[in-house]
């Protein structure tokens, strides 16, 4: 089912955990909301849900308007981080209590429910440990029954808190998959929250990355990590360089040597620049480019990092080179160039230029000497 | 334990921590002094008076009938209380009221007022001219001096058992566990009859178990109001003090047996009920 | 009264939806009545009832009846009983404490199981069962009738009573809170060249003196107000081996209610400085009074 959040906020006491926040989420995708704590994420997912209820806003679940329904008539499935199954019933009634409670009219005869729970637990592959209780499951397998459970009701949406945050790595990254299969399988429309962006790229068809209970962008994670949108997705997002440096004429300049990127159409004064450690191309001899010395190398697998030092005003850089590339550069000087980057304007966190700075950097290496 | 296997039986695992011997000599001489040999004393003696010597004694008419009585109306008073307990408990943890800290508090004061204290005190109540009897004679209501006193004098007792035991669950349940029963959709009758109450269960009967027990030994409070009437109102306790004061040895050395034997049930019970939900329901969160 | 659902963060508070983990105004409403009804018929009305029923009379009386002979030394007799037992199984709840909660060893389990059995026994067998090992006509009776020791009916015997009834008191509220806080500190401590007995003093008694102070408070209110356990062991000689308890029975029996009342407004004073210290240092020392009562 499609759900349109629109113009919503909330407030706890003074505070404002949400600032006019309107999504639209499609039938049947699969979207992570992504950012930092305190973001507003998770108040984002209890409101959809209407664990919590909007300061002010609408909540559409479908044409209708949900938001003032009770959390029991929304008919959504809700996982837990920590899986709040219920200890003293048995894996099998735990997935079947949302059918157990239903008032006699809409409930299934007891047999059904009980097969019904029984195939459930055979897609989240736990099948015969029906009989088990929470406590002498793994943590794998309680999430695996807490979204079983969640499932039975047949929810209009289903709504994840960070689900796999309290599992450890090996773990994690198994049911991530998993969670995908199940989600192509079944067609649910799927919302889950995380701070993890690796989760969040590699498992959602659209994510949304949130910062201070604003929307910063949404986007499929390729448009997330290619085109940031603001600095802050830039920032949280991947790894990424940042410098102070001045528009003057269209061309970019740190401190008072142009850097050989060209900015044209662009009003001169300060800016910040972006870009990322791999997006950058080694330069020999340098007329305008971005030099350094070299202060640490490490070897991350496949690549090596190196930390580069541009003077005193600004914070180190780190870029990344093909072994090979980078081994006769240490404690030297290193020249290189950004080949993808984007500028964003001091003044507020508003983009100023981003397609139109955009540019091949090997044409303004030309230009710019 | 892998090195359990491999290394001869040890009475206990090596420690730098010095003082072993002296902290369990004391705590073993003082145990043995003062709680061992005197109860071993009461099954020796008892054990000295013979089969059937002792089952008559025990089953005599008005030793069954104390005993009865006593454990009657510890249970009624345990359910009584197992259930404004829970109430009690579930006002404390979940809302906010003036004067909830001093309520809190106030849960203890069984624990805290000296028995006699109380019986004079529930006495003065709940006598025909108390202020609460005097309100229940027109009703044809008579609490003191009746079995219904000894019920009464029990609650108090056994009042913050249930309550102490139940709250500490209560503030640990998970906002979640009610927030996802929610989402499942069930109302807020069956959240809590079916998810929050039944999760409380082992707590509440350890609550339960605990108040009974002390209700069917407990002497102080209940002397004052119950009127004491044999095979009517007289407690097995009091009995047991009745007989020594005729000097009838064998008689209450049998009655207090069998209450020690049926106190170790209870204290069985209670392990297990224990045990049990911690075998089946820790590490559910 | 303002009613509020402490469970629910939300400030603003829904129009629109009912919250979805709190009960209906009249829910709530209604479970407040009844829990406050049964806390003032059971715990506030009985409370309250001591202390009118002493001055019934005026405050006159209540005064001269505290000024009697006996009700004074049976606050004496109360206050050396307390003074001699609680000191004993302070000693003995430590040393339980120390070896139960830092050691692992065989029988610990059942260990603790005795400990506790003080409490599952009747008040009266309690009593009783020294009346069997000191009586006339127990084993030592003749032997102690011999050398004129006077166990029952006398100080010893009060005293032996209320150190068994009040046994477990210390040891129990030690053990969780010294299993919790591990050897860590001790090893610590004893790593950098502590003594055993520096190591106790130094490290381990300031961690436990709030957790041990409780102890104490309970165990001694225990003994002062016991009645059961010394109702069977005093005799019940009037000015000799009465302590307070058994002064308001006796008082009581008497019809003589005022005076009854008076000696017990005493012991529920006792009962209430209790209460607040108790509350007090849970309200303070939560963290350092054992575990299990924290809330």
């Amino acid at each position: 089912m499609e759900v349109r959040v629109q113009n919503i906020r909330k407030e706890f006491g003074r505070f404002p955990a949400l600032d006019d926040v309107s999504l639209d989420i499609r039938s049947g995708e699969l979207i992570a909301l992504l950012g930092p704590s305190g973001s507003g994420k998770t108040t984002l997912l209890r409101l959809i849900a209407g664990l919590e209820s909007p300061t002010d806003g609408t909540i559409f679940f479908g044409a209708e308007d949900a938001s003032r329904k009770s959390v029991q008539q929304r008919n959504i499935g809700f996982v837990f981080q920590h899986y709040a199954l219920f200890r003293h019933m048995t894996v099998l009634d735990n997935v079947s209590f949302g059918l157990k409670v239903r008032p006699s009219s809409r409930r299934p005869p007891a047999a059904e429910i009980r097969r019904r729970a029984l195939d459930l637990l055979e897609l989240v592959q736990l099948s015969g440990l029906e009989k088990r209780y929470p406590a002498q499951l793994s943590g794998g397998q309680r999430q695996r029954v807490a979204l079983a459970r969640a499932m039975a009701v047949e929810p209009n949406v289903l709504l994840l808190d960070e689900p796999f945050g309290a599992l450890d790595a090996q773990v994690r990254k198994e049911l991530r998959r998993w969670l995908r299969e199940i989600h192509d399988r079944t067609g649910h429309t799927t919302v889950f929250v995380t701070h993890d962006q690796e989760e969040a790229l590699e498992l959602a068809d659209r994510v949304v990355v949130m910062s201070k209970g604003a929307i910063e962008q949404v986007g499929t994670p390729d448009e997330i990590y290619d085109q940031p949108v603001s600095p802050f997705v830039y920032g949280f997002i991947g790894q990424s360089n940042c410098l102070n440096v001045t528009l003057s004429r269209g061309e970019i300049w740190l401190e008072d040597r142009p850097i050989g990127l060209r900015a044209a159409n662009e009003p001169d004064g300060a800016a910040t620049l972006y870009f990322r450690p791999h997006d950058i191309e080694l330069i020999d001899g340098c007329g305008g480019c971005l030099a350094g010395l070299v202060t640490a190398s490490r070897r991350v697998a496949g690549t090596r990092h190196l930390e580069l030092d541009l003077g005193k005003a600004h914070p180190s850089v780190e870029i990344e080179l093909p072994p090979e590339r980078a081994s006769s550069t240490d404690h030297t000087r290193v020249a290189f160039r950004p080949t993808k980057w984007k500028l964003f304007r001091k003044d507020g966190d508003v983009a100023a230029a981003p397609q139109l700075v955009e540019a091949p950097a090997s044409e303004l290496a030309r230009t710019g000497t | 334990m892998a090195f359990r296997s491999s290394t001869r039986w040890r009475f206990r695992q090596p420690s730098v921590i010095p003082g072993f011997g002296l902290a369990l000599g004391v705590t073993l001489t003082w145990l043995t002094l003062i709680v061992l040999i005197p109860l071993s004393g009461l099954i020796w003696r008892s054990s000295g008076l013979g089969w059937s010597n002792f089952m008559a004694l025990v089953l005599d008419e008005r030793t069954v009938n104390a005993l009865t009585i006593s454990f009657g109306t510890a249970f009624i008073a345990a359910v009584v209380n197992l259930f404004f307990g829970v109430v009690l408990a579930w006002v404390l943890v979940r809302y906010r009221f003036p004067g909830k800290r001093v309520i809190d508090a106030m849960v203890d004061l069984p624990f805290a007022l000296p028995t006699a204290v109380a019986g004079i005190a529930l006495t003065a109540l709940y006598a025909p001219n108390g202020w609460i009897g005097s309100l229940l004679e027109p009703l044809g209501i008579k609490v003191a001096f009746t079995p219904a006193g000894i019920v009464v004098a029990l609650v108090f007792v056994g009042l913050p058992f249930v309550v102490r035991t139940v709250q500490p669950i209560m503030e640990e349940i998970d906002k979640e566990v009610e927030e996802a029963a929610a989402t499942l959709g069930a109302n807020r009758y069956q959240t809590i009859s079916r998810v929050l109450l039944p999760g409380l269960l082992p707590a509440g009967l350890t609550g339960f178990a605990l108040a009974f027990a002390r209700g069917v030994g407990e002497y102080g409070s209940v002397i004052f109001i119950a009127g004491n009437l044999p095979y009517v109102s007289e407690i097995a306790p009091l009995l047991i003090i009745i007989r020594l004061e005729e000097f009838n040895y064998p008689a209450a050395t049998a009655i207090a047996t069998v209450m020690l034997f049926l106190s170790f049930i209870m204290l069985l019970i209670i392990n297990t009920i224990q045990s049990w939900s911690r075998r089946r329901y820790s590490n559910g969160a | 009264m303002a009613l509020d659902s402490s469970s629910v963060p939300t400030a603003a508070p829904s129009k629109l939806v009912k919250a979805a983990t709190s009960e209906t105004r009249i829910a709530r409403l209604t479970l407040i009545v009844v829990a406050l009804g049964f806390v003032v018929l059971f715990l506030l009305l009985p409370l309250a009832t001591v202390f009118i029923e002493a001055f019934r009379n005026g405050p006159v009386e209540f005064a001269t009846t505290l000024r009697d002979p006996e009700t004074f030394s049976a606050i004496r007799l109360t206050l050396i009983v307390a003074a001699i037992a609680v000191p004993l199984n302070l000693v003995f709840g430590v040393a339980a404490a120390w070896a139960i909660a830092k050691f692992e060893f065989k029988g610990k389990a059942f260990l603790t199981t005795l400990i506790d059995l003080p409490f599952s026994v009747s008040p009266v067998i309690s009593g009783l069962v020294f009346v069997l090992l000191f009586g006339a006509n127990s084993a030592l009776g003749p032997f102690l009738q011999k050398y004129g020791i006077h166990i029952l009916f006398a100080v010893p015997g009060l005293v032996l009573a209320t150190v068994f009834v009040t046994f477990p008191f210390v040891a129990r509220e030690l053990i969780p809170l010294m299993q919790e806080q591990g050897t860590s500190d001790e090893e610590a401590a004893l790593s950098l060249g502590a003594t055993g007995w520096q190591t106790f003093w130094h490290v381990t008694l300031p961690n436990i003196k709030w957790g041990l102070l409780y102890g104490v408070l309970l165990c001694n209110a225990r003994a002062m107000g016991e009645f059961g356990a010394v109702s069977v062991v005093s005799g019940h000689i009037r000015g000799q081996t009465n302590t307070m308890p058994l002064q308001v029975e006796i008082l009581y029996n008497e019809y003589n209610f005022v005076a009854a009342f008076a000696v017990a407004t005493v012991l529920a004073l006792l009962a209430l400085v209790t209460l607040v210290l108790k509350t007090a240092l849970e309200l303070r020392y939560s963290d350092e009074i054992a575990a299990s009562r924290r809330h």
